[in-house]
Parts: C-alpha cells; structure tokens; sequence
C-alpha cells in the first residue's frame, strides 16, 4: 500500500499573529513553525499502516525550502521518504492542484490531508484535491479501518459521527481521533538520526494559478474589560445577559 | 444569473443555518439584481423559505436516501448551478456545508471562500472577509474565477426577513459513481449540535470529573444550548471528541459562549472567540479567560452554577 500523507506548516499554536508589508502579509519572524496538528494525527496513523501491513508512506509539502524542517521531522517520525513542490502557495486551490499533479504521476491508494491547516483554516484542499482525482472524499475522518480493499471509515458530523464504507484510492481529512493525542510519536535520536538519511526530494511546481488571493489582513479590535459581577449577585449576571448584552 | 444557495434540512425542515445562508444569498442577489434559487432535498416544511425571499427552490427527492451523500448532493448542486448560469453559490459552514463546499467549486470551475463573516466589500471581482489563523485575524480574500462558492460562518448574517414566494421544482438526483456509501448515523436527536447553537455552555477541568458534567448539561438544558468542553478534557475521555472545541478542535460562533472551569488557554481562546458574547465562571481571578470575556464571575462552579441554573429555570416559568 501507497499512502500519501500532505503536511501544511503552520505556525505553533501559542504564537502571536502579526503582519507586515502594510498588513499585507503574515509576520515569520520569531514564529515558530509545526506540523499542522491534524496532519499530525494523519500522519500518525499512515505510519501505523507502514508498521502493521508494510505501507510505504511518503509525505508532501507545498512550500518554499523553509518548510524542510517539518519534513525531516516527519521522516523522523517514521515517513518513508519525503517530496517538496518548490512553490509558495497562494491558496488552497493552488496547493490541491500541485497535489494533484504528484498524485497522478505516481499512484497512491490513500491520501491523508488534515481536516484543515490550522493558519488559513480553508478546510478545502482534501476535497478539491479528491475531486480532482475523481475520487471519493472523506471529510472530518475520526477512524479508519483497511481491510484489502475495503475500507471503514468514521466522519464526525454535527452532533455526532456517521461510520462509512468505502474502497481505495481515497482521500480522507484527518483530524484527532484518527489517532488518539498518546498515540502521537515523538522523534527518538535513532529516528532523527535516520532522517537524515532518507530522501528529500524538491519537486519543480506545474504551471497553475490561485483561484483567489489575499489583499489585505486585519487583526480583530480589541476587547473592552471584562465586567466582575459578584459570586452573590448571580441575578446581577442574569440581568446583564438580558437587558445589556440580550442574549437571553 | 442566479445566486444558489444550499440549504439544509433535518427531518425535512429547513435547518437554521440554511436559513442564515438563504438570507445572506437574498442580500447577495439583490446588490446583483439577480434571483435566487435555493437547493433542498427532500424539504417537506419548504414555506419556512418564503420568509427569507427565495426564487425558486430545487426540492429534490432523494428516492428514499435518507443520510447526507456528499457525492450526490454536490452533483446536484453543481448541475442546478450549471443549468441557472449561477455565479455565487453558498454554504454553511456545518460540517456538511463546508465538506460539500470546495467539492462543489472544483466540479464548477469556482472559487471556494470558507469562513466568509459578512457581506462582500466589493463586487466584480468579489472581495469578503474571512477569519483566518483560527479568529486570531481576518482577511480580505478577491477571487480570480468568475464563479465563486462561499461557507458562511454561522451567526456572522443572522435571520433576515424578506417575503416572498418561492416557485418550487423538482430536481435530478445524480446517480453517483463514486464507492462511498453511509452505513448507519449515529446521533443525539435530542441535543442541540454546537454548530447549531445560539448558546454554548462549556466546560473544563475545573469540574474535576465526568460525574459532575450534570452542572453543565442542567444549565445548557434550560438554555436550550449545546455542550461543549476544553481539549484536555475530551483527551482523558471525560467527554467525547465532538464536543472538544478550540484551535484543534470544532469553531464555535454562537451568540453567547460560558466557560465553566476553563482557564482560557490561547488555544482554547481561538476556536471560540468569533461567539459575540462570552461568560467566564472560574476560582482563579488571575485565570486569562478573564481578558478575553465580557462578564464573568470569580468563584467557585460548584457553588455558583447550580444557583445561576436554578434562577434562570424560575425565570423560564
Ligand atoms: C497544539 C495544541 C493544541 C491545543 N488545542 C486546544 C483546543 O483546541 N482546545 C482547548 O481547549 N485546548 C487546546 N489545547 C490545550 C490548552 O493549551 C489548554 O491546556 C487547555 O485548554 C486547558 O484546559 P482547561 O481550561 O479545561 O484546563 P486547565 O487549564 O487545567 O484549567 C482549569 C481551570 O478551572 C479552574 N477551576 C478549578 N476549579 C474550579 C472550580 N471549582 N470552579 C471554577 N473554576 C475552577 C482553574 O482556575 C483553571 O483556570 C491545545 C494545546 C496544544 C499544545
Ligand atoms: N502547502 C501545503 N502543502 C501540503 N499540504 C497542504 C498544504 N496546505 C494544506 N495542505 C493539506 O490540506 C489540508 C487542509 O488544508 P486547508 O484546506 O488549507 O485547511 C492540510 O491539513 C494539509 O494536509
């Protein structure tokens, strides 16, 4: 088995988002860049699939070479080999059709998005990507099981979850539940080590255009006080909701 | 031209959140003196969308399929877009609407905005405002297609009456090629979903343990809210995963957000800060969701919730 596992590169979780060039783009300096979370749990689980049925898992980046660092460590985690499409993407669109075009030069039977990249949170590029391919697309993925062909799958949805069937190739959009936070595998120094062995290759981008474009970033205004209403006065609380901030 | 919109049923009624999107696509049609043609399937309670100004309406008869089918739903939508020269089309953003969403664009030829919080700033090309890095910011996104797909966050329109009649038609259910297929649903029908929601109650591990959620489900049952809870405590099994909210977890919008022994960690902090309101109860005054709220009470859940919920259900009476 084939897996394709596709890594954003987002910035930590705790860093503060500010802008530059006129608020025109985003503020790297002193940002931390990680794994997007939910490609963390995909990733996790293809390399589960590599231990268990001896999947060969191959992960892919959209991004310029500041975005090698994160590759590594997915090879430190356990991926197989790692490509790069030498392109700064400008929209999701533009990502999923450079995805398309290494997914049609090699064959993949499972191809792991995340859910969504946790900084532009589009939560588009695994259906586009699918629908491209003209395969089915799992959304919000919270389990999966393969068996030969067949494959079950979890999607959460409003309010609870919906259990599918499917055969392979797929795309699914993972997020946690796939695997579980404890499952996540931290990088011992043999992996590291290893990593540094395994391929990084830079692939050159196909000629394409974004379907949209960024023109301008604002950051929300700020918040006024907090108003302290007494643990006694729990009336006082109600009364506030209703009369000021009428949401009873 | 048309604009199209999806809208969103349970048990054959128009869901709130396809009602936000029929009005949102009736302001979007008039700024572009077009009509606006709305996609349900299998809407038994369709009068509910003369009250927002719909056109017309594609019902479709999904031929007893009872469960979402993505494949099919988006081929529908596509083909009804096709056939009415559509140049916008929008979405929710359930988790339905923003899965159907880019699979729709792709099979259009259109853009795809998720996350869009209020009316375009511009027309030709089409200019809106989304919220990205997880509500830590916005931006202004311009499409380079002539068509566009948008998701519309929840409670960023509201309800916006505007009768009218709509002319109801029925539609092709495409056959789909595609292998998926929905075995069974499972699903709270008695609890209202986070992405539905006007008010969310949520809580954290200041309650200790599971056995005392009882405070939280009492108090969003007389507000008829949705559930929620902090990472940490869908990690250790307290609560199950689709109530976890937060940067890694599901986005809430609601109208009225309270956190009950949430400290407010940033990433907690992202995923709900679009909700308009938001009520901090927690020990800890030096707790940082106290920068982040509007009201908020020092003390202590146990004490303070089951007394806030006990006034507001004598209130209720
Ligand atoms: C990559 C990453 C992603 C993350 N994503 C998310 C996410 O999506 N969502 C999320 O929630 N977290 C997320 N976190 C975790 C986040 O950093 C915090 O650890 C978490 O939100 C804390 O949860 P909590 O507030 O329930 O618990 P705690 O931080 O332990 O806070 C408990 C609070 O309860 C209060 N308290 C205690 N007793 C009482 C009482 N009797 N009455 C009232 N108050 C009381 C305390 O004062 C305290 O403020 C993420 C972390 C990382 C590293
Ligand atoms: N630049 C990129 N390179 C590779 N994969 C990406 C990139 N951007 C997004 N993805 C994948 O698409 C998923 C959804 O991203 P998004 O549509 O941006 O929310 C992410 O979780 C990744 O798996």
């Amino acid at each position: 088995m084939n897996i394709l596992v596709c890594i954003s590169n987002v910035p930590d979780t705790t860093s503060k988002i500010n802008f530059k060039e006129e608020n025109t783009a985003f503020e790297t300096q002193g940002v931390q860049f990680i794994i997007n979370p939910n490609d963390e749990f995909g990733l996790t689980r293809a390399v589960w699939f590599q231990q268990k049925v001896g999947a060969k898992v191959t992960v892919v980046n959209v991004g310029d070479a500041s975005c090698e660092p994160i590759l590594r460590k997915c090879l430190a985690i356990g991926a197989d080999q790692a490509l790069r499409v030498d392109l700064q993407p400008k929209d999701g669109f533009e990502v999923a059709t450079q995805l398309a075009a290494i997914c049609k030069k090699e064959s993949y039977d499972l191809i792991i998005t995340g859910r969504e990249s946790i900084d532009y949170n589009g939560g588009m590029v695994g259906g586009m990507l699918a629908t491209l391919l003209e395969i089915p697309y799992v959304a919000n993925c919270i389990q999966m099981d393969i068996a030969s062909d067949e494959v079950s799958v979890q999607r959460e949805i409003d309010g609870g979850k919906e259990s599918l069937s499917a055969t392979l190739p797929l795309v699914i959009g993972a997020q946690k539940g796939l695997v579980e936070e404890k499952d996540l595998i931290i990088p011992n120094m043999r992996g590291i080590m290893q990593a540094r062995q395994k391929p990084l290759e830079v692939v050159p981008p196909e000629a394409a255009a974004p379907a949209s474009k960024v023109q301008a970033f604002e950051k929300p205004a700020e918040k006024g006080p907090v108003k302290l209403v007494d643990a006694e006065d729990i009336d006082g609380l109600i009364d506030l909701l209703e009369n000021e901030a009428k949401v009873l | 031209m048309a604009v199209v919109v999806y809208i969103e049923s349970e048990n054959g009624t128009p869901k709130k959140a396809g009602l936000e999107v029929a009005s949102y696509g009736r302001a979007l049609a008039d700024a572009h003196g077009v009509s606006l043609v709305a996609v349900g399937f299998n809407l038994t309670d369709h009068e509910r969308l003369n009250v927002f100004g719909v056109d017309k309406l594609y019902n479709i008869d999904t031929q007893g399929g009872v469960h979402f089918d993505v494949e099919r739903y988006s081929e529908a939508l596509a083909q009804v877009a096709t056939k009415v020269s559509a140049s916008l089309m929008v979405v929710s953003s359930s988790a339905d609407g923003r899965y159907i969403g880019p699979i729709v664009a792709i099979k259009t030829d259109a853009a795809y905005m998720s996350n869009v919080v209020g009316l375009p700033s511009q027309y030709g090309p089409l200019q809106v405002k989304r919220t990205c890095f997880t509500n830590k910011a916005f931006n202004e996104t311009q499409s380079t297609k002539e068509r566009v797909v948008l998701s519309l966050s929840s409670n960023s329109y509201g309800l916006h009456e505007k009768p009218g009649t709509a002319e109801v038609l029925s539609g092709d259910y495409p056959v789909s090629s595609n292998s998926l297929k929905v075995e069974s649903v499972e699903k709270a029908t008695d609890k209202v979903s986070i992405a539905d929601a006007d008010i969310v109650v949520s809580g954290g591990r200041g309650l200790k343990g599971p056995e005392n959620w009882h405070l939280i489900e009492d108090l969003a049952d007389v507000l008829g809210a949705a559930t929620a809870c902090s990472k940490p405590v869908s990690d250790m099994g307290w609560r199950s995963h689709s109530e976890h909210v937060g940067q890694t977890g599901k986005p809430v919008a609601s109208n009225l957000y309270i956190a009950i022994g949430v400290s407010g960690a940033i990433q907690h902090l992202a995923g709900i800060n679009a909700s308009k309101v938001k009520v901090v109860i927690n020990s800890d005054p030096e707790a940082p969701f106290f920068k982040a709220a509007d009201y908020g009470i020092v003390g202590d859940a146990f004490e303070v919730v089951p007394v806030l919920t006990e006034k507001l259900k004598a209130r209720m009476q």
